[in-house]
């Protein structure tokens, strides 16, 4: 059977010539970087390199960068290391309320432990409020974290915007790039980021890498100790292949994007458009147009539930993904859906299409063709649509 | 993570619809967790002669639903009051842990037709 993988904001495919770079540096170039010796040097120099790739793309130094084991590492390592090496000067910290959890979890347990966090709404599309952001900073404001680009439904923050108030009120701020690395252009100078998440994975680059932008002159405090890596921020052996492979993958996605973008977003809109006239009683979740990461589709499809969609999906070969309790792993369904202010019971028919590099226009009329023959099957079955028949 | 015969019961679910004008009807669960499921029972001689589920939920939702026709379906009515929700996971070769609770209410759902049409019945 076929199968076609639109769940690219899950993870994406290494890239083969990301994969064969790497494989060099697990069997041949095998040296730990902080040898001296020959064995040690060469690789170095190839882990330099990858550094030096990865703050190209978002425009900082070399030195800027620290590597960890992705994205989460690096969301942990800017929050909890900004906020260790700052609390002297404040305790109260602002972020989202649909950031991703591994920073959620983070202010979670900063505020258990003596801080205090302010959640910032988003409205119906997912997009804070600039001067909802500018009446929440207090004098005692240590740190400011939200995210590029939503996960879920791809909403894009004014991050260019923010930045100018956080550089001018001398509050250090914290940006999780995970989800919009490669997709979308981002300068930390432009954009005045303190600090940048970023994960290898979702650009096309090896699982279990990423990086942490420090701009210089910010201090944070380090998390692991045990070596002198990594300027002292990441004590431990860098992951070289994963490196070298983050670095080669950043190259990649920098000479490719604005080319891969324009073919994104117009299979993006086909699939919106096509899911939208061709099934009744289903909403867009995030914005439309420039605000949306150019791969993400995101939707609720009412009196159906989303696990069971993807499983009908599934056995089709489609690769999608759901907000729904089923599929996180809780009782509540998204915390990021709830958040746009729809009900338990849409958010429960919601479904992610994260499109790809490698994916067609004939794979994306499959899905059109499909879904609504997918639904009609469960609405069938759903004693919520017979009542709307009935009333 | 979920074992073929909840598949094969997902996919081709059994008993599927409403019974018009039926003897018992039994719906439990609630959109805002995301499962709901009616059940609609005929019964003659104190027999389930029929039986249709209707659900909106997970695939182990909709797994535990078809499951739950087929065993009571034929069944006295004593007889399907001792079919509980862990004998319906068993009948489909065991669910997913965090699936046991929240999805796994097909029984109670016959459980409640049933309970519906006996008080039906001594009201008459």
């Amino acid at each position: 059977m076929r199968r076609i993988y639109l769940d690219h904001s899950a993870t994406t495919p290494v890239d083969p010539e990301v994969a064969e770079l790497m494989m060099k540096y697990y069997v041949e170039s095998y040296g730990n970087p902080s040898s001296v010796h020959s064995f040690g040097r060469e690789v170095k120099k190839a882990l330099e390199e990858a550094r030096s790739q990865v703050a190209t793309i978002i425009g900082a130094n070399s030195n800027e960068i620290i590597f960890t084991s992705g994205g989460t590492e690096a969301d942990n390592l800017a929050i909890q290391g900004a906020v260790r090496a700052r609390a002297d000067k404040g305790k109260h910290l602002i972020t989202s309320v649909i950031e991703h959890h591994a920073v959620l979890d983070t202010f979670k347990y900063l505020a258990k432990n003596g801080f205090e966090v302010t959640y910032l709404p988003v409205d119906s599309e997912g997009l804070i409020c600039v001067e909802e952001l500018k009446r929440a900073i207090r004098p005692d404001t240590i740190l400011i974290s939200l995210m590029h680009a939503n996960n879920e439904i791809g909403s894009i923050q004014p991050i260019e915007e923010i930045g100018k108030i956080t550089k001018e009120k001398g509050i250090v701020f914290h940006v999780d790039g995970v989800q919009s690395l490669g997709k979308i252009p981002i300068d930390v100078q432009k954009m005045n980021i303190d600090l940048l998440s970023l994960s290898s994975h979702k650009i096309y680059g090896p699982k279990g890498v990423g990086a942490l932008y420090i701009r210089k002159g910010v201090k944070i405090m380090p998390l692991v100790f045990g070596g002198a890596q990594e300027r002292k921020m990441r004590s431990g052996t860098e992951n070289v292949p994963g490196v070298i492979g983050f670095g080669k993958a950043c190259e990649l996605a920098a000479e490719r994007m604005a080319e891969d973008n324009k073919e994104l977003t117009r299979l993006r809109d086909k699939l919106i458009d096509g899911i939208l006239s061709n099934i009744e009683d289903v909403r867009l979740n995030g914005p439309r147009g420039d605000k949306r990461l150019p791969n993400n589709v995101n939707v609720c499809i009412r009196y159906v539930e989303g696990e069971s969609l993807l499983l009908s999906l599934d056995m089709l070969g489609i690769a999608a993904s759901s907000g729904s309790a089923c599929t996180s792993g809780s009782l509540d369904p998204s915390h990021v859906l709830l958040a746009l202010g729809l009900t338990h019971e849409i958010a429960h028919g919601s479904l992610r299409f994260t499109l790809g590099r490698q994916n067609t226009e004939e794979e994306i009329d499959f899905v059109i063709q499909e879904l609504p023959k997918i639904v009609n099957r469960l609405r069938e079955m759903s004693p919520l649509y017979h009542k709307k028949l009935s009333s | 993570m979920y074992s073929e015969k909840v598949i094969d019961h997902f996919t081709n679910p059994r008993n599927v619809g409403e019974i018009e004008h039926p003897d018992g009807v039994g719906q439990v669960g609630n959109p805002k967790c995301g499962d709901i499921m009616r059940i609609t029972l005929e019964i003659e001689d104190n027999t389930i002669k029929d039986i249709k589920f209707k659900t909106f939920g997970c695939g182990a939702a909709v797994a535990t639903s078809s499951m739950v026709t087929e065993l009571v379906k034929g069944k006295t009515l004593e007889e399907a009051l001792t079919v509980s929700n862990a004998v319906v996971a068993e009948a489909l070769g065991g669910l997913p842990e965090t699936k046991m609770h929240c999805s796994n209410l097909a029984a109670d759902a016959v459980h409640a037709a049933i309970k519906d049409y006996l008080s039906k019945k001594n009201k008459v």
